[in-house]
């Protein structure tokens, strides 16, 4: 299947693109702002993802927790989300809803600032506080989205720092950062607007320009601090941390190029040989036949700037030790090594990855979504077409050769979550 | 057109629920069909009437082990080699059982679905049930459990179903079993309540997705047009709350910085006649973002990340419950919130305007619920399993849209009852109790975290 695209540029910099299909009469709107924790400075991390709750509090001509309730009233969904390197707000809504929630978008983009109030900020850092314990801090293993990007990018990187950010730098976030952020990265020309679904392609150029064309251009975004690191860790590191857990979990994390890149599409595929589905590498040796393991299954964070991370996520059984299963998971990934990956199984993570591709892009959300993104980080979203046979081109040689270079100890990073030694049984 | 207007809405265009065609096959087996050519991608998926509601205490789980050992291996191919020839094709089967019936499902493009279903019919029919594997899975679902009961979130699920109906309801364990009943189950249990309630009789097949009705009846008719047993629905149950009156429950998590709450009583079957109106009245008390519950907890207060309220749809009484998570200082403040809002839907009809926003949005976002093959397929499977007919989907939106604030009034003064309420906390015991207590939702008791009441009945 090919997803229609139509793009084209607004003068002050919008990049709008447009699929255009009558399957049901759904249409999405979906806009990527191209910011993320990534671009937060120093002492105010988890500002990018407040930011965006903050972008829910209305404008000058929408109130508090109006968006959601206008977008609901029509029958529409929402929500917005944020990533280490940019932010999305989307919305589906019935066909003849369309022009609601582009004006919408349009308000806050344009005209964010004059709603905004010291007592909503106060209300949406406790929001997040209450957010970050509830995902993080009271949560099994929660910590580990904060904990594996620390360990896998040095203390400089923008990718090192935690993505929802810490108790003492969201008391800090001020009205002034808020404004400072709108200004610096909220701006049409580091946006990319996508629709998809059903509608009319001439009245929806006619909307896009109505909303969004007096918006003014911003001043450029600052650049981001070289993303450039070595092809591999260089080492083995290491960290274990003691949890509320009832058994191991081990995330075993390497460096792989950056995401869309030509040689990442090896590194997805042998994702999707390592970990996807029961008949993986990892779940038929360690769920299926040794019996070690309760999950098992592997994939790239999608990290386009620099390098991206291929993870194998493997829970224990209660009562295996950690030792056993990082050995068991090491052992998996050296038989790769030595063997390299058989034609049936690259055919085998293929035709999953195109049943899924094929089954997700029936919403016109996700369309939306996937050529924002496309657009935004690779500054074409007809690529999204190419996808499946970017990853068809991939050969068991490239498998091989893959392995070779990026899974070896020279490029390992394992997280281990163990379960925490009571205090009798410490004593 | 100023920036400041608001834009109004184009023409509607206008949206059906697909076609659905109904067949019945030699055998007796009922067949649903419902075309949706437009990309090359096909769901299908087996209904059983085996649910876990209907089967003793004893073997609680045995329903749910059945249906994920039904695709791990059949005379011809072991689990391993099955799990191989589906992915191989791109596809992989889900199964499982909820409270009234089990599901075996996969969807597939278009090209592989014959060599696809033909496995699948295999695995249907005739499962090996080979004892390694239903140890394994047996395994996995007390590691399952474990992580569950760990995670605040799913211990105080487990909890409020275990303290909120009477012991002797099945509804007081989890749909999977409890420790002590998944580690009785064996393999003649599982071979049992296979042939038992595995047949013709009790199944409806569904295709969703780019096939036609007749391509679909000859695939179906070829596979399943001479499978016998003996099989028979398991039975219904009468769900039975533990108490009449209000009461407090503790689940001890110390120094936890959020308590995980649950607050409610037992709802009504799915079959109640006035099921749209107490939906609409549960999308007003928390069903929505926009909701009483979520704005004020959320929104007002900043007491929680989000809070809602629903009621879980069964044949028997399923259970109505708010949920949240909030800051461990505000527990207190937090529950009396919640109890004010419930107070306060029973008090007075809500406005027109308020009512709107709800159905609306129910109404407008069907359309949306259903752009997928798998999705209609799982929205036709439960409601063949609530006997509801085709017309459901075609005059849902209408439905939705008669109700008003009489209505939803009237389901608020039935279906919430406040002096039945439940009110359930995982968190820290030491700083809660008090508050809590403070507020005189009945007796307070305090439980440590891995004391199951299911178990001690």
């Amino acid at each position: 299947m090919r997803i229609p695209v139509e793009t084209y540029t607004l003068p002050n910099g919008l990049r709008v693109i447009l699929s255009e299909d009558h399957a049901t009469p759904v249409v999405a709107v979906n806009l990527w702002y191209h910011v993320g924790s990534a671009n937060e400075r120093e002492g105010r991390t988890g500002f990018a993802h407040l930011f965006e709750h903050m972008l829910f509090q209305g404008s000058e001509h929408v109130g508090a927790n109006e968006h959601f309730e206008l977008v609901q009233r029509a029958g529409g969904t929402l929500n917005g989300s944020t990533w280490l390197d940019r932010t999305n707000y989307f919305e589906t809504m019935p066909a003849h809803q369309l022009e609601l929630a582009l004006w919408l978008e349009a308000d806050r983009m344009a005209r964010l600032l004059p709603a905004m109030t010291q007592e909503k900020l106060d209300t949406q850092r406790d929001v997040v506080k209450n957010e970050r314990r509830w995902s993080v801090d009271n949560q099994p293993y929660g910590t580990w989205w904060e904990k594996l990007p620390a360990l896998c990018f040095p203390p400089s990187h923008p990718f090192h720092h935690s993505l929802i950010g810490s108790m003492e730098d969201l008391s800090d976030a001020s009205l002034d950062d808020v404004a400072t952020f709108f200004r610096t990265y909220y701006t049409p020309d580091n946006a990319v607007l996508t629709i998809a679904g059903d509608f009319d392609r001439a009245d929806a150029r006619v909307m896009v320009e109505r909303h969004f064309a007096a918006i003014p251009r911003g001043s450029g975004r600052p650049p981001l601090p070289s993303m450039d690191l070595p092809a591999t860790f260089g080492g083995t590191r290491r960290e274990t941390v003691e949890d509320e857990v009832v058994a191991p979990r081990l995330f075993l994390a390497f460096r792989v190029p950056p995401a869309g890149s030509a040689p990442w599409y090896a590194a997805s595929l042998m994702g999707a040989v390592l970990g996807t589905g029961d008949g993986s590498r990892l779940a038929q040796a360690l769920v299926r036949e040794q019996r070690i393991a309760s999950s098992a299954g592997a994939y790239t964070f999608d990290l386009a700037k620099g390098s991206d991370l291929l993870i194998c996520d493997v829970t224990a059984h209660p009562g295996v030790s950690a030792e056993a299963l990082e050995a068991a998971v090491v052992a998996e990934i050296e038989r790769i090594r030595r063997d390299g990956v058989s034609e049936p199984e690259r055919a085998r993570a293929l035709a999953l990855l195109e049943t899924g591709w094929i089954s997700a892009l029936q919403s016109a959300g996700a369309r939306a979504d996937k050529l924002s993104q496309f657009a935004t980080y690779h500054g074409d979203p007809s690529r999204v077409n190419d996808e499946p046979a970017r990853h068809a081109a991939v050969t068991t040689g490239d498998l091989a050769r893959f392995a070779a270079s990026h899974l070896g100890p020279e490029n390992r990073a394992f997280l281990m979550y163990v379960p925490r030694a009571s205090a009798s049984e410490a004593a | 057109m100023s920036v400041s207007t608001r834009p109004t809405p184009g023409a509607v265009r206008p949206y059906e629920f697909p076609a659905v065609h109904h067949h019945v096959l030699s055998s007796g087996m009922r067949l649903v069909v419902v075309p949706m050519p437009r990309l090359p991608l096909v769901s299908v998926l087996a209904l059983v009437d085996a649910g876990a509601a209907g089967e003793a205490n004893t073997v609680a789980g045995v329903a749910q082990l059945t249906a994920r050992t039904l695709v791990e291996g059949t005379h011809t191919l072991d689990g391993a080699a099955l799990t191989s020839r589906f992915e191989g094709l791109g596809t992989s089967l889900g199964a499982g059982a909820d409270w009234d019936a089990s599901t075996v499902r996969f969807t597939v493009t278009r090209s592989r679905l014959a060599e696809a279903f033909a496995l699948f019919a295999d695995s249907l029919r005739a499962p090996a049930f080979a004892e390694g594997e239903v140890i394994r899975l047996r395994d996995e679902r007390l590691a399952d459990l474990a992580q569950q009961l760990a995670e605040p979130r799913g211990l105080a699920d487990q909890r409020f179903s275990g303290f909120v109906y009477a012991g002797a309801s099945r509804f007081a364990r989890p749909v999977g079993g409890t420790v002590s009943t998944v580690r009785a189950l064996d393999q003649d249990a599982v071979r049992q309540f296979h042939a038992a309630h595995y047949g013709a009789a009790t199944t409806t097949l569904l295709f969703v997705g780019d096939i036609t009705v007749e391509d679909a009846e000859r695939l179906a008719e070829a596979e399943f047009g001479r499978w016998t047993g003996a099989a028979s629905p398991t039975p219904g149950i009468v769900a039975q709350a533990a108490s009449s009156s209000r009461r407090t429950v503790i689940v001890e998590k110390p120094g936890a910085p959020q308590s995980e709450l649950r607050v409610g009583h037992l709802g009504v079957p799915r079959e109640h006649p006035e099921h749209l109106a107490i939906v609409v009245m549960n999308a007003i008390l928390g069903g929505l973002f926009s909701s009483r519950i979520n704005l004020n907890l959320r929104e007002k207060h900043a007491f929680t990340y989000g809070a809602s309220s629903g009621f879980d749809w069964r044949r028997a009484a399923g259970p109505f419950a708010v949920r949240t998570a909030v800051k461990t200082e505000v527990t207190g403040r937090a529950v009396e919130e919640i109890l004010r809002e419930i107070d306060a839907m029973r008090a007075a009809p809500p406005s027109a305007d308020e009512v709107a926003l709800a159905t609306d949005y129910l109404a407008g976002v069907f359309p949306i619920r259903f752009e997928s093959t798998d999705a209609v397929a799982g929205a036709l499977a439960s409601a063949l399993t609530f006997g509801l007919g085709p017309e459901w989907f075609v005059r849902y939106r209408e439905r939705i849209r008669a109700i008003g604030p009489a209505e939803v009034h009237a389901a608020a003064r039935a279906h919430l009852d406040p002096s039945r309420l439940l009110l359930l906390a995982v968190g820290d015991g030491d700083a809660i109790a008090e508050p809590l207590a403070a507020l005189a939702v009945g007796a307070l008791t305090r439980h440590a975290s891995d004391a199951d009441p299911a178990e001690a009945k």
